[in-house]
């Protein structure tokens, strides 16, 4: 059976450090076993010999930085992403929205915008758009460029359209995109809307406030202190009322920011800022 | 309950499994006793509307406390763990759990081979693996890694699986421990814990 290199305890402090104090990138609050299971694919899908050539090379090639903060980090995403999160959010998220006159959301940590151009779609269906900005930020300014094309993968749609109608839409999901070859373009209709801007939460501050923050999937690779700084800088940026949307997995119970929010639905992980 | 006054559990048994592999786990989960002091990680491929339904199922087989793994929480010994649909399972250092939704792993998430390579950095020597029936060749990695770092590696035996490319797949790569009849699965992880 092949041999894969597995880095050690002590390289993995070693390189997260180094990686801090030469790009000021911080990843040493990242969930340990995660982050040495990313790097030893990356090593292994860039070929290199040993973790002393990798970090050598990473540390002395300014241009392999970004293809290393993109591929460490998770960009897995898909449209309409457990159906009824959505459909909890057009029950009982957008009237309360509706009632703004003027919508602000930040999806937090967003990949390649599957999430972002669905809630467009939502909010297009409940006609908020016109009076909505979606602030779209990630910490790899790659996965950005494809969110700003709004081009997918046809291959895709079959099972977005599916989401889409499991998520309450009754609309025809085509008509949200043109497509080509095998790619789909989203309508500039729904992008016209979305401010895209890289932004890091383990070291950016808060930089507006937000109706409604999108973080899924996100706080799983953090560990417990960093997870609740990042809550505390999304309960900075909520408005009292405000709606913060977590991955299926990810809760607030344990967290200092809990108390003051209560559960919109039981299941769903969607709370309300009560105070 | 404050994290830092549970006692974590010393030692592991990671039960994986696909095709045809409920069945075995609902017959061997009776035979384990919850007094020796070890948790259970269970990680099966399955479709993700189950989710609830199989930890109700497995509940009402054995007095351990059976539940789904939650990001970040410790692994209690008397504890079954389920891996959840749709994300990978790790296990950090200081035994708590951490989830993980990247790519899928031999066309699955949660993939056996991310579990088991995981708990075996942690565990070591303290990890005994077990791999069932299943159509897929995930899970031989995992044993591998198992294996180097000083766990004890279990195969369901091949002739008594509902589908044996699986654990046939790690006998053929990896030198396992032992290979076990789907019967006699849940009395020889007792004894071997019980001896251990």
């Amino acid at each position: 059976m092949e041999k894969n290199l597995h880095i050690q305890d002590d390289e993995l402090q070693l390189l997260l450090n180094d990686v801090m104090q030469k790009y000021g990138y911080d990843f040493l609050g990242y969930s340990e076993a995660s982050m040495k299971r990313r790097i030893d694919r990356l090593v292994s899908i860039d070929r290199f010999p040993s973790f002393a050539e990798f970090r050598h090379h990473l540390l002395s090639n300014e241009a392999y930085l970004q293809r290393f903060v993109e591929e460490i980090t998770v960009n897995v995403t898909e449209m309409f992403r457990d159906p009824s999160f959505y459909r909890v959010l057009r029950k009982q998220v957008l009237p309360v929205l509706a009632t703004h006159p003027f919508v602000r959301i930040w999806h937090a940590g967003c990949s390649t915008g599957e999430e972002v151009y669905s809630m467009a779609i939502l909010l297009e269906e409940a006609n908020l758009l016109h009076k909505s900005l979606l602030y779209a930020t990630d910490i790899n300014p790659g996965v950005l460029q494809k969110l700003q094309s709004g081009i997918f993968p046809i291959a895709q749609m079959r099972q977005y359209s599916e989401n889409y109608i499991e998520s309450g839409g009754t609309g025809d999901f085509s008509k949200y995109y043109t497509a080509k070859y095998n790619l789909a373009k989203f309508n500039e209709s729904l992008n016209s809307k979305m401010i895209v801007s890289t932004h890091n939460l383990v070291s950016d501050r808060s930089f507006n406030e937000f109706q409604l923050i999108f973080c899924r999937n996100v706080l799983i690779y953090f560990d417990k202190p960093l997870q609740d700084k990042v809550l505390g800088l999304f309960d900075e940026s909520l408005e009292t009322l405000g709606f913060l949307a977590l991955g299926a997995k990810e809760h607030l119970t344990f967290s200092p920011i809990g108390k003051n929010y209560q559960p919109v639905n039981g299941r769903e992980k969607i709370w309300r800022k009560m105070y | 309950m404050a994290e830092n006054v549970l006692i974590t559990a010393k030692r592991v048994v990671a039960i994986g499994g696909s095709a045809g592999s409920l069945d075995v786990i609902i017959r061997l989960l009776p035979g384990l006793d919850k007094q020796l002091g070890y948790a259970v990680i269970i990680v099966i491929h399955r479709r993700s509307q189950q989710d609830s339904l199989l930890g109700n199922i497995l509940g009402t087989k054995t007095d351990w406390v059976v539940k789904e793994a939650e990001e970040k929480e410790p692994v209690i010994p008397g504890y079954v763990y389920l891996v959840p649909s749709d994300y990978h399972l790790l296990v950090e250092k200081d035994h708590t759990l951490s989830l993980d939704d990247s790519e899928k792993v031999n066309y699955s998430r949660p993939s056996i081979d991310v579990t088991f390579e995981s708990a075996a950095e942690t565990y070591r020597e303290n990890l005994t693996a077990v791999l069932l029936s299943g159509a897929n060749a995930d899970g031989a990695a995992g044993m591998q890694r198992t294996k180097e770092l000083g766990g004890i590696c279990i195969v369901q035996n091949p002739l008594s699986a509902e589908v044996s490319y699986m654990p046939e797949q790690a006998i053929r790569q990896v030198a396992v421990d032992h290979i076990v009849d789907a019967e006699q699965l849940g009395k020889f992880i007792n004894d071997l814990l019980k001896n251990g």
